[in-house]
């Protein structure tokens, strides 16, 4: 069960990291080409670290790349949110138009929930993980900061970048219902002391987002409806493109290691 | 008294003492004027079960030169025919803190602006400023003036961030607070 709470943690890193590597070499500007690529960097950098103390607790000889490049879809632990493509619900094809907006709101919305979830887990039980912990929050805090400061510039900016940002979140805000709702692996790393109680952390979310959204003249969606189950394992279909594409080097190599 | 592997420990110290002599100046790989032990990655030379063990400890956690640095440290010391591990530790966090006054000003000398310290907020509030100039400002390396602007959060590698100076009009790196 502790494995599957690292798993989870790593998938989500490793899986917002591919998504938002897609911007290299296509940014909207040289600059945010070079931010979101950063931004993969440490995303990446973080699930190979949170893959390597996994393998240590899963045994059996796996490694941080057998954890990262042969799963499938069925094994994958990471919110639905992050394995969405970065276009509206009306384009949701793997191959259709990225959007910027959409790329900055899902930015924005993970990056507030984690500087929240890193705080916390640098006391967790498990030391390993709490060292992780204390590196990934430095590194959310840039994140946050750079989601956030363009999600004020698109909100507060022409009819055209507002659009599309309001647009994005009401596309993406029910998907957050999933940090609220808890899974039985977050259930029994949080009475283990090895994970935290998201929940708990809703407040705080909300005080982040509300204020952000103020300032930005965007309105806050309702989340409703349908809540999202990709950290229980169950996929939309987007994700199967996401790993076709980010395994395809490994399982044509199979012996190549990061 | 007999330390490990069959020395004294007199004789294990003067290895140590060597090990970080012959460390002493490998610099970072992507900031060639600045050594790892100024900024802090060269944390330890110590016995392990095994031998000689050296610790660093990463930058940011997809820093890809740390690989290089495990490289460049290995060589180092098996051109002088000593065999060491070289041990990845994460806690205590490395922080731009530790980086001292000297090894500030090199960086600037180099081009680069040198970190501000971090700032002692609580971990959990992340502070901005929507329409008001950031505090405290960065220094131009080339010409001291403080009259410059951000241009983007992220740089050339993940430690830094793109800045532009407003009076010499010169491009440049700020190695961000960590």
């Amino acid at each position: 069960m502790s494995a599957s709470y690292l798993l989870h943690l790593a998938d989500n890193a490793l899986i917002l990291g591919q998504r938002n590597a897609e911007w290299c070499g296509h940014g909207p500007v040289l600059e945010e080409d070079i931010a979101m690529a950063n931004n993969s960097l440490d995303l990446i950098g973080q699930a190979r670290l949170l893959y390597q103390r996994a393998a240590e607790l899963v045994g059996h000889g796996a490694t941080e790349d057998s954890l990262a490049y042969f799963r499938d879809v069925p094994d994958f632990l990471n919110y639905t949110l992050l394995e969405l493509p970065h276009s509206n619900a009306l384009l949701p094809t793997a191959s259709s138009e990225r959007d910027f907006a959409t790329t900055i709101v899902r930015n924005f919305l993970y990056s507030a929930f984690m500087v929240l979830v890193w705080d916390k887990l640098q006391k967790s039980h498990d030391s390993q993980l709490a060292a992780i912990a204390a590196k990934s929050l430095k590194e959310v805090r840039y994140h946050l900061r750079h989601a956030r400061d363009w999600l004020v510039r698109m909100g507060d900016g022409t009819p055209e970048s507002h659009t599309r940002a309001q647009n994005a979140l009401h596309h993406l805000f029910s998907y957050t219902q999933e940090f609220w709702t808890p899974s039985a692996h977050e259930t029994a790393a949080c009475q283990s002391g090895m994970g935290i109680d998201s929940v708990s952390l809703q407040a705080d979310w909300n005080a982040i987002v509300d204020q952000a959204l103020q300032d930005a003249t965007l309105s806050r969606p309702a989340a409703g409806g349908f809540v999202s189950t990709g950290k229980q394992a169950v996929h939309s279909e987007h994700l199967g493109f996401v790993l076709a594409d980010m395994q395809s080097l490994a399982r044509a190599h199979p012996t190549a290691t990061w | 008294m007999r330390a490990p592997f069959g020395q004294t420990s007199d004789e294990r110290q003067a290895l140590h003492d060597r090990v970080w002599a012959l460390l002493a100046p490998l610099t970072d790989p992507e900031i060639p004027v600045i050594t790892l032990g100024e900024l802090g990655i060269l944390r330890e030379v110590r016995d392990g079960s095994e031998g000689l063990e050296v610790v660093i400890t990463p930058t940011y956690n997809g820093c890809p030169a740390m690989g290089q640095i495990e490289d460049d440290v290995k060589a180092a010391l098996n051109a002088h025919g000593i065999a060491a591990q070289v041990i990845t530790q994460l806690s205590p966090v490395w922080t731009t803190d530790w980086m001292q006054p000297e090894a500030k000003e090199k960086l600037r000398a180099y081009g680069i602006a040198p970190p501000h310290a971090c700032e002692a907020v609580p971990s959990n509030v992340v502070q901005f400023a929507a329409r008001a100039p950031r505090a405290p400002s960065v220094a131009c390396p080339q010409c001291a003036s403080v009259n410059t602007t951000e241009t983007s959060h992220f740089g050339s590698t993940a430690c830094k961030a793109m800045y532009k100076c407003l009076d010499c009009l010169e491009p440049f790196d700020y190695f961000k607070p960590y």
